[in-house]
């Protein structure tokens, strides 16, 4: 038997007898998922218990290396635990913009102090980050970005405003896109830079949201003050480390429609519109969409294996992300009209016990927000077309 | 298994793509259709194939093929895709080489399978009846007569039924039309007392046949497989087929798609090039994103009938379907974005038009696949 044939079967037997029942089931809400943080609660007791065996193997970051917290994997080994998570349902057992986007910045920009410091604190969920990037006036246009940092000794006094700050309410760290070259050409002059939101100057307003969520916020810098040594890379070199982690952020938010997979399709439109005698869906124009849809699945899940594939080959295209990003996303709105199509009226209830607080309207108008954020659709295929099919013009 | 071709397919690749690039481009499949050539392919090239190995790609070693898979099938197939070039490869190496090899007896693997090898064999499959891909549909009848069947029926859309040396039919020992018991195949000779057959000229100037049978007897030796058991047979034939023209398409699409994009950088209009105007751009990058997840869902599915066969279904319809969706596209975006030059004869772009409406056919269209996809998770 190989090592990974090992590996697997280990694998099985740790996550059957470790994974407990509850965190098998598909997730209803982002409020099922483990965020941690310093005034992190667990929602439940197998919750917690999960999240603990999980950290203590180093399998909240796979596939880190162990001296930062992480469990070592190669990519193999690292896919056969998907693989085996996948096949039980298991819920990953931290969520974190720490680990899905600034780890990997830190590992591939970070100094060794930078790395050290952080790297564990996020695989035991220690510290929860938020993500400071767009400002009411450079979303898309991300790189007009106004929030500068003056040099004052060996800090920077920072003060402007960030919007869409994803649970900045919640966060405890924020790693942040600030101006240190006000005369530096646009992209010229940003530096990368990370503070803790205790700091004195640093406030946060939610945004209520259509979803009646409110996961975003206005993040307010009033003179705050930070280290320079708290600098992510070379200083005004930060748009390099944002895209980076933006290629990250985007190949999370195209991988998104899988995590949420709960029931299939064709059985939640079975339940409210019936079979005929053959039993097919009684409604052919919606049996028709799903079909075409998991066509599409199908095939952005073998499109997301080969882009790993020709990564480790050498031979992917640094902006391939942006097209997965493209497709990921409005797949994944498109299956949640498909799945409020097929719940019909069930579908529409916004407060209730049935109905688990509305979660599948509220997670169908999420959705929304996944073709804006991270890059909207449009700039995905301008990208696509000026850096892969080298279209003219700027 | 990575989902990247190895560097020996990738050799295969460049191999093919350096003949067929050479000797067969577009042109070639042009003036055979205005000569009206008889063939309708060059058996010359033909020849050089066979030399090549391509021919006998998937005929086992040791019926003197090189045994290979259908990835390396669908490798060549995506250069035939590229170029539209005409030739038996589809009938006789894909379908009619995975046919005798997967369900002939020793002695009908030992006639033929050294023959499709070399090139000196052509043979086609004959299954469509209806004017919609519909296998189990079969109606074609083989009543028993002496020591074999006597065949009564017609056929539609037979590839290369007319230049073929041998004929692989579906027909029904049993049952009605639309189940699955009772579906026999048979070796036919085309020239047997009986088969009459018309070439059709088609719309993408590839070859097909319309074939009548009347009174046509076979001999027992010349059941494939088993009486009454051919559908699991034609599946699996089928599925080896559905894969390598989505290939097909991919290439296709791919070639369309090459071509469309260096218009896009060269024609100006409104003193610009058009490739700067972000309407077109859009358009460009959405079908650029639909070709790669195209092209890993087709190797995706190539890869699933080399490794489990018995389930490789899914993979196939999945690919089938996107292939003729995305084929689809890139050609209606091909001749919309090349303008009133993309609706001229002299252009190229319009026989990938027309070929591409002929792989969404072959075997199956996108709805066809998605519905099967629907009745095997079942909804």
């Amino acid at each position: 038997m190989s090592d990974l044939e090992t590996f697997r079967r280990e694998t099985r037997a740790w996550l059957e007898a470790n994974c407990p029942p509850e965190m098998r089931r598909p997730m209803t809400s982002e409020n099922d998922t483990y965020w941690g943080g310093r005034n992190a609660k667990f929602s439940s007791e197998p919750q917690r218990v999960w999240f603990e065996r999980m950290r203590d193997k180093g399998w909240t970051v796979p596939d880190w290396p162990k001296e930062y917290g992480g469990g070592g994997l190669d990519r193999a080994e690292h896919k056969v635990l998907r693989e085996e998570m996948s096949a039980i349902g298991a819920r990953a057992p931290l969520s974190s913009f720490g680990i899905w986007m600034l780890g990997p910045a830190l590992l591939k920009y970070g100094n060794e102090a930078q790395k050290k410091e952080h790297l564990p604190k996020i695989a035991a969920g220690l510290i929860r980050w938020c993500q400071g990037y767009s400002e009411p006036n450079a979303g898309s246009d991300l790189a007009s970005l106004q929030t500068r940092a003056e040099s004052d000794g060996d800090d920077y006094i920072i003060t402007g405003q960030k919007i869409w700050t994803s649970y900045a309410n919640y966060a405890d760290w924020i790693f942040c896109l600030v101006r240190t070259d006000p005369a530096a050409k646009k992209h010229d002059g940003i530096s990368f830079i990370l503070f803790d939101m205790a700091s004195k100057g640093v406030s946060t307003k939610p945004i209520l949201l259509i979803s009646g969520y409110s996961p975003f916020c206005e993040t307010f810098f009033d003179n705050v003050r930070v280290p320079k040594s708290h600098v992510v890379g070379t200083v005004n070199r930060g748009w390099d480390v944002a895209k980076y982690l933006l290629q990250h952020e985007r190949a999370m938010i195209s991988g998104m429609g899988e995590r949420g997979v709960g029931r299939p399709l064709g059985q939640v439109a079975a339940d409210s519109v019936g079979a005929d005698e053959q039993g097919r869906l009684e409604d052919t124009m919606l049996r028709s969409q799903i079909s075409t849809f998991e066509v599409d699945e199908a095939a952005l899940a073998a499109a997301a294996e080969r882009a790993v594939d020709l990564a480790k080959a050498g031979q992917s295209h640094p902006a391939f992300s942006s097209a997965m990003k493209y497709y990921g996303t409005e797949l994944n709105k498109r299956r949640h009209e498909i799945l409020m199509s097929a719940g019909g009226i069930d579908a529409l209830e916004w407060e209730s016990e049935r109905s688990r607080g509305g979660a599948r309207p509220r997670a169908w108008l999420r959705t929304k927000a996944n073709s804006i954020e991270g890059g909207t659709s449009e700039v995905m295929l301008g990208i696509v077309a000026k850096r892969i099919l080298d279209l003219p013009g700027a | 298994m990575a989902l990247v071709l190895t560097e020996e397919q990738s050799m295969l690749r460049d191999s093919a793509r350096g003949l067929i690039s050479d000797k067969a481009p577009v042109s070639h499949l042009r003036s055979l259709r205005d000569s009206k050539d008889a063939t309708g392919f060059s058996r010359e090239l033909w020849k050089a194939f066979a030399e090549m190995g391509f021919s006998g790609l998937l005929v086992p070693e040791n019926f003197g093929g090189s045994g290979l898979g259908c990835v390396e099938a669908g490798v060549v197939m995506e250069e035939i895709g590229r170029t539209l070039m005409p030739s038996p490869f589809l009938s006789t190496a894909v379908l009619a080489a995975s046919a005798l090899s997967r369900g002939g007896s020793e002695a009908q693997k030992s006639a033929h399978l050294p023959r499709i090898a070399d090139g000196s064999l052509l043979a086609a499959l004959a299954i469509d009846e209806g004017a919609k891909h519909r296998p189990l549909q079969t109606n074609l009848q083989a009543v028993r007569s002496g020591n074999g069947f006597k065949l009564n029926g017609a056929k539609a859309l037979v590839v290369d039924g007319h230049t073929a040396d041998l004929l692989i039919v579906a027909g029904r020992t049993g049952g009605v039309a639309g189940e699955r018991g009772g579906l026999t195949l048979f070796l036919v000779d085309p020239k047997a007392k009986g088969v009459a057959i018309e070439r059709t000229v088609m719309v993408d100037a590839h070859n097909a046949a319309r074939i009548e049978f009347a009174n046509v007897e076979v001999d027992a030796d010349h059941v494939l497989g088993e009486v009454d058991q051919g559908a699991a047979l034609l599946d699996g034939v089928l599925n080896i087929g559905r894969g390598a023209v989505a290939s097909e398409m991919v290439g296709l699409s791919e070639e369309v798609f090459g071509r469309t994009v260096t218009y896009l950088k060269e024609r100006k209009q409104f003193g610009k090039l058009i490739g700067e105007f972000q309407a077109l751009q859009h358009r460009a990058a959405q079908l650029y994103i639909d070709i790669e997840i195209t092209r890993a869902a087709v190797l995706k599915a190539l890869q699933a009938l080399d490794g489990d066969f018995e389930r490789a279904g899914a993979a196939v319809a999945v690919a089938k379907a996107r292939a003729g969706t995305t084929a689809t596209l890139a050609v209606q975006e091909g001749v919309q974005m090349h303008g009133g030059m993309g609706m001229t004869d002299q252009f190229d772009i319009g026989f990938f038009m027309k070929r591409a409406r002929v792989c969404q056919e072959l075997f199956g269209d996108s709805n066809y696949h998605a519905d099967q996809l629907a009745r095997m998770k079942g909804y």
